[in-house]
Formats: C-alpha cells, structure tokens, sequence
C-alpha cells in the first residue's frame, strides 16, 4: 500500500496553504502579524427634495482621496435611479437620473474613509486664473481699497490671503467690507478678491468629522495657491486661521456646487457619520476589494457575515489542540470536540468567568442528573430534560450574577447547552461505572484541552492569521494529515508502559 | 527529580517493542480491520449468531428483548432457568452487563450477593434497549444467555466474577494471551483499569508468566491469596483452536477474542473486540510488536491448527513467576 498519493496531497496543501498566503501577503499587503488599528469613518449623505413629476437629475459631488483621508468602499442606495460615477481634474461626481418621479424622494451615498496620514491630495495644478468680474463702481473702490491694505501688510500669496480674511470677516472689518458683503457671501468674496489681486484660490466644502453626528451640512473653506509651496494652502474663511484641522474632510476641491437636482425642488444634502477602529490590514482589504473581481473571498462578504467567519475559522485551531493533546500526550476528554466548543463560549465569557460558570453547571447538573436516574426515564428523555436543567440553571445563575451586580456573570448563556447536557449526562454514566476518580480525570482533561484550545484561540496573533489568510486552513489542514500518521508514543504512554522495561527482577 | 522516576524513554520502549495506541490505531487496526467489518463484532448478537455458523462455542441464548414492549415479557422468558446474563448487544467494556446467579423465591442474586426485584431486571434491560450503553446511545438490543458454569479448577483465581481469557488473534495466529481475574477491587468486574489482576500466558502452554494489577507486578490474588504461579489454563490448545478461527469466522486480521472455560462445554467464546487494548502488554511483561512483525512475515493461507502450532512453537516463554514448586507441579 503505497503512501505516495498520501504525502503528494500533503505536499499540495502545504504549497497550496503557503503560496496563498504569501500571495496575500504582498498582493493586498496585509502584514503577517497584526499590526495597529487604523480609524475608518462611515460617512452618509442623504439627498432629500420633492420631484416634479417629471425627469430628475441630480449631480452630488463625491469626496476623493486627500492629505489624511482615502477612500476605501463607497454605495448608494436610490431605487429605480439610474447612477454613474465620473471624475476629472476638479473632482468625482455621482450622477443619479430617473425618467419620470413625483413626490418626496431620498437618495443615499455612503463612503467609508481611511484615516490615512501618509495620505496625500493628487497634485492638482493651479487652474488657470478666472477672468475677475468687474464690480460695479461703489464697490469697486472698496475692493481696491482692500486689496490694497492686504497686499500691503503681506509677504506671499498666504499671508496675504490670510490679511484679507481678518479684514473681511476678523475684528478688523471695516466699512469696506460691510459694504461688500452685502453683495457676497464671505467665503465667495474673498475668493473673488483673491482672484482680483491675481492670487489663485478656490471655495472648497468640508465636513467636520465628529463621532456618532447626524444632519450634518458641509461648512465652506478657502484653498489658496501658495506660490512657493506649489501647494494648496487651506485657510478658514471666518477666522483667517492656516491649516486644515485634523478632522475635517474636504467633500468637493473643484469649486463646484456640491448638490445640482434638476427637475426637483428644496433639495438639500445631510450627512450622518460614525467611527470605528479596525485592523489596519482590514482597512487595506476594504481598501482593495473593489480593484478587483476575482476577489473571491469571506472578506467580501457584508461584515456581520465576516465577524462570524472569524470564529468559524478558529474551530480548526481548536481541533489541532485536541488532536496534538490526543495524539502526542493521550489526554482523555469526555467528547472528542466538546472542549471546543467549550473554548468558543470562553471566548465568549473570558476564561475565568467561563471556568467557573462552567464547572458550576456541571456540578449542579450532575448533582439534578443524579436525581434523574432514580427516576427510570429513557434516555432520551432524560438528556432531554437534562437540557432543561441545564437552561434552568444558567438563567438562575444570570439572574442571580446579575441581581448581585456582576455583569461578567451575563456571559453564562454563551455556553452550548446542549453541549453541556450530554457532557453532563456522561459524566454522570461514568461516575455511576467507573467512580469519581475517573470523572475527575476525564473532566480535568476536557477542561485542561478547553483552556489551551482557548488560549490557542484567543491569541490575537493566531486570529489575525486564521482570518486574514484562508490558506492557513489548507496548511492546518496538511499538518492534521500528518498529525493522523504518527504512529509513535504518546507521552503518558511513556509512564503507563514504564513498569515493562524495569521487570524481571521482582521486588 | 523524583517525579521523573515514574517515566521511562521512548526508545526504551521501542527495545521492548512496546506497541502504543497511535500504533496499535494506524499500524493494525487502520490497516487489517475493515471497517464494514466492524458490526460483526461490535453487535454481540450478530457475534453469536455468526458463531454457530462457524461452529464455534458460545454460551447458549435464551433469548433476546429488541422492544421496550417486551420488556414486560422477559419474566416469561426468564421462568425456568436458573442464572443468567443480560447483556446489551452493542455494550463495549463490560458495560451494561448483569450477572444474576441464582433466582430464590422470585428475587434475582447478583454474584456479590445482591438481591434485585424483576422490576429491576425491567429496568436494566429497558435501559440497554435505550441506548444507555451502547456505542454513542444508539438503540440496543437486550441478549439473555445461560449462565457459565465455570471451571472449578480456576475458582481459586477469581473474587466473583468469572475469569475471562483474552487472545489477541494477529491474521489468524494468536499472538498473546492474558487471563482477567476479577478481585475485591475491581467489584468483580475483569476490567484491568478497575483493579482486576492481569495474568499473562504462556502461548505455548497456557500457563501463567507474570502477574499484573494496576499496572504494578502481582505474584498471588489479592482476595483468594492464591499463587499465581500454578496458574494453568486446562483445554488450552482447544480454546486457540477456537480464537484462531474467529479469523476466518470475522475476517478480522487485528482481532480480540475473549474466551471463558465451561465446565461443561469447555472453552467458549465471549465476545470479539476489534480494537483490543495495550494493556495485555503490560500483563506479558513483553511488547507486541515482535510477534506481530513475525506474523506478517508469514504467508496468508495457512489453517488454523497450522497457525495454533506455529504460534505455540515460536512464542513460548519462561515464567517469570519463580520457578516455584507449585509451577512444576502444575507443568507434570
């Protein structure tokens, strides 16, 4: 009986298992270990306004990746509307269409951002300057007048920007400028005086990002071509202030309106926005899941699903430490993978939480179990109501943690009751055939297997690495093969046989 | 490092040819017991049925309860005899077994002297028809077979229960023997784990080696006091005549037969076990793995009396009991 097709397969999912991950590992960068959380932002924008019966179209402009900021995933949701995306030099749009709507209509944009600091803006080039429209004459004066004074008390294009903010909106505004705004909102006047004295500068939409807000509105700001950064200097058009704040996200660069509907009326944009901190590797992965389609994986899957998968992937870890303890030690549990499944609900539960709620079910339960067998039920039955018990006794136990104020007591329920009952009912057997002693071997080595698969299993390293790299199953998987040949000793057999090799002389 | 004291090395065991479970699962019960096989052994039922075919001695059935319906009968069934056994069909270790020896006035004696009510002997067989001891729960069947009337010439060997003979059967050849005494200890049960006291045989000539209880060396019962050197199993080429033919009876190459002695009927066959222990290693004071290597070094093809005598001539042994005067008393 040849082994070769044996170790071929072995050998195919070794290379299988590795070439896979190492393939991860450079094609989406996701780091071998787990590394620091990156924040990520959920923004939504709602674009609300009453359609006239009629073809709507509606420009949105998209917010694109920038100094602090990328894009990792964006969707829509706007039943029946036609979508596309476009971009140029000036920025990205999303253009919804629809033939005929009526009514109140809502259309969703959501986008997630990376916090990304190493991020940088695309070099955009200054836009040509536009032709400056000539006031009429009171106002023309004026505007010289503030041109003149800022100009006087600047250095650059900056300092200079920074001289015509104080001047229009600081404490020094003048009459000039009271005159003026009459005419022009801030932001669009100093962007217009800018452009007067033949500085580039543009209005540009941002939106504060704080945690957990809704109906928010874009606020305006004012970028400004710094001539010898080449770069585009921001500046806050109510306080004069340089410097785009940590946390604000700029939606639309172009000098474009942010929101056009053609064919509806009081249309206007809010956003709602959310935190939330991830692994820097799952950031990436977001990150790349659009690139590309053949992006076959659980990671594009809607993330509750991937929460779930993340425990599912560990059951193997789980299984290889029974099977290691089984194999090269001959640790007797009560259930082959009961201790699994009793290191998932640790997780769950913590450890110590978990070891205590744990060994008080059992012992209650062995204790009702053994009340039980007087009874004279059939088996099923009795399992069955041992399941009760079971329920029974984890709802007295979280009602009672709970009424006594310890919340770690909650985490009881985690445990699989079903799991537990047959555990129970077979503890309670061998207590009956084989005595305490043989209980208490079985039960400490289920529990000693169950604390050392969870340990296996809550590692971060070891959770990182099963989830982010499915070829580790196929590794895994290879290693159990192998584990399932081994014909040596185990380790207890090592004190079990020992009287053999020291006979022959009677003592 | 006094805790070190109770371990040895694993090449230690390897000289001695110890042969470990991952071997034992892999090496030779993977390899020559097939699994459609298994039923044959793991339902006693089937066992027994198979057995008569074969024309291999088992205890007589009286009868068998498949449904809890006829748990109501079984005292019907009972009328009449004397001691019996109830056995589930798919029980493993001993489990589930009841022994009742005599019946006076409608009360059922257990060997140790406890008196059950019929509706106790419902209960049990009502349990093993639930599943309470077999494999994994499964639905059972209940046997009833006659009581053995052992051989009184291993009385003095045994507390209770009866001494039961296991022999590992390697592609037809027996490979070693051990016999289980039950004692005190073991609550007269011959399950080695439980404290009964093994007692290795000599292949060749069914007398004893050496003796083991709790893995620790033995030299005389516990209970009866009774040396273990003069220990000789009577009818001994008869019983691995009968263990040797389970092979052909079963076709499992990796095979433990347990025997009893009848008096009457001489030896009997038990019950078959498809993953025997390791423990009738420790019994023998010898690994397995040498006879084993022998044995499949022979060709296949050869009958059972040809295999019986190969195995007899190549696996004699010494006692290692002492050669007591008892020992050659018992040997003329």
């Amino acid at each position: 009986m040849s082994r070769l097709p044996f170790y071929l397969i072995v050998g195919f999912l070794l290379l299988a298992g590795i070439a896979t991950s190492i393939h991860r590992h450079i094609q989406f960068e996701i780091p071998w270990v787990p590394g620091e959380q990156r924040q990520v932002w959920e923004i939504e924008a709602v674009i609300t306004f009453n359609a006239q019966n009629g073809p709507v179209q509606v420009d949105l402009a998209l917010p694109a990746n920038q100094a602090g900021y990328r894009v990792l995933t964006e969707n829509t949701a706007s039943s029946g509307y036609g979508l596309s995306y476009s971009a140029d030099e000036l920025g990205r749009q999303a253009q919804w269409t629809i033939r005929e709507a009526a009514g109140s209509q809502q259309l969703y944009y959501s986008v997630q951002m990376l916090v990304a600091p190493d991020a940088r803006a695309p070099n955009q080039p200054p836009p040509g300057l536009a032709t400056p429209t000539p006031w009429e004459s009171p106002y023309e004066t004026a505007a010289d007048q503030l041109i003149e004074r800022a100009w006087a008390r600047s250095a650059n294009n900056a300092t200079f920007a920074r001289e015509l903010i104080l001047d229009i909106n600081g404490e020094r505004q003048g009459e000039n400028a009271r005159l003026l705004l009459t005419q022009e909102n801030p932001s669009a006047l100093i962007v217009r005086l800018l452009n007067q004295a033949g500085v580039q500068a543009r209005e540009v939409s941002g939106l504060m990002l704080e945690d957990a807000r809704r109906r928010q509105s874009l606020s305006s700001w004012i970028q400004v071509f710094d001539e010898p950064g080449e770069q585009w200097a921001i500046f806050n058009p109510t306080t004069g202030e340089r410097g785009r704040p940590e946390n604000l996200l700029l939606w639309e660069t172009g000098g474009r309106a942010v929101l056009e509907v053609e064919g509806g009326t009081n249309s206007q944009v809010s956003f709602s926005m959310l935190t939330h901190n991830q692994p820097a590797s799952a950031a990436v992965r977001n990150h790349r899941s659009q690139d590309t389609l053949l992006n076959f994986s659980i990671h594009s899957l809607p993330l509750e699903e991937q929460a779930l998968f993340q425990t599912i992937l560990l059951i193997p870890i789980g299984a290889l430490v029974v099977v290691l303890l089984r194999v090269f030690i001959g640790v007797k549990t009560s259930g082959t993978f009961m201790p699994v499944l009793i290191a998932l609900a640790f997780i769950q539960t913590t450890l110590l939480t978990g070891l205590i709620g744990f060994l008080l079910i059992v012992a209650v339960g062995l204790v009702i179990r053994n009340y039980l067998s007087y009874l004279n039920l059939l088996l099923v039955a009795r399992v069955s109501a041992v399941i009760i018990t079971v329920i029974a006794i984890i709802a007295a136990f979280t009602v009672l943690a709970y009424r006594m104020g310890l919340s770690a007591g909650l985490t009881v329920t985690f445990f699989p009751m079903i799991i537990l009952a047959w555990t129970i009912e077979r503890m309670s057997i061998l207590w009956e055939e084989e005595g305490p002693k043989e209980v208490l071997i079985q039960g400490g080595g289920s529990l000693l297997t169950a604390v050392l698969a969870y340990l296996a299993m809550n590692n971060p390293w070891i959770r990182h690495i099963t989830f982010n790299f499915l070829g580790v199953q196929l590794i895994l998987m290879a290693f159990i093969l192998l584990l399932g040949n081994y014909t040596g000793y185990r380790l207890l057999e090592l004190r079990r046989f020992k009287p053999i090799t020291e006979d022959e002389k009677p003592s | 490092m006094s805790w070190l004291s109770n371990w040895t090395w694993p090449t230690r065991l390897q000289d001695k040819g110890i042969i470990g479970m991952n071997r034992r699962n892999i090496r030779y019960i993977g390899r020559y017991n097939s699994r459609k096989l298994y039923p044959l052994v793991d339902d006693k039922l089937k066992t027994k049925l198979l057995a008569e075919k074969y024309a291999i001695t088992t205890p007589k059935l009286i009868g068998t309860v498949s449904t809890q319906f006829g748990v109501k009968h079984i005292s019907a069934m009972l009328a009449g005899h004397n001691g019996f056994v109830i056995k589930p069909a798919k029980g493993s270790g001993g489990k589930g077994i009841l022994v009742i020896e005599k019946v006076i006035d409608n009360e059922f004696v257990k060997p140790s002297g406890a008196h059950l009510t019929i509706t106790d002997v419902e209960r049990h067989v009502s349990n093993i028809l639930s599943g309470l001891y077999s494999l994994g729960g499964s639905p059972d069947v209940a046997l009833i077979e006659t009581l053995i009337n052992f051989d009184e010439s291993l009385m003095e060997y045994t507390y209770e229960g009866v001494p039961d003979i296991r022999v590992i059967v390697f592609k037809g050849y027996p490979v070693m023997a051990m016999m289980r005494l039950s004692t005190a200890a073991s609550d007269g049960k011959a399950n080695l784990h439980q404290g009964a006291v093994g007692v290795g045989l000599n292949i060749a000539t069914g007398a004893a080696l050496r003796g083991v209880q709790f893995d620790r060396p033995c030299y005389s019962h516990p209970d009866t006091g009774h040396d273990l050197a003069s220990l000789r199993v009577p009818q001994w080429d008869t019983l691995l005549n009968l263990a040797a033919g389970c092979y052909e009876m079963t076709g499992l190459g990796y095979l433990g037969t347990d025997m009893v002695l009848d008096r009457v009927h001489g030896p009997m066959l038990l019950e078959l076990n498809a993953r025997p222990g390791l423990a009738i290693q420790m019994t023998n004071g010898e690994g397995l793995r040498r006879r084993l290597d022998l044995i499949e070094r022979q060709p296949d093809g050869v009958s059972a009396q040809e295999r019986v005598a190969f195995a007899r001539h190549h696996f004699a042994r010494q006692s290692e009991l002492g050669a007591s005067p008892d020992t050659t008393a018992a040997n003329a």
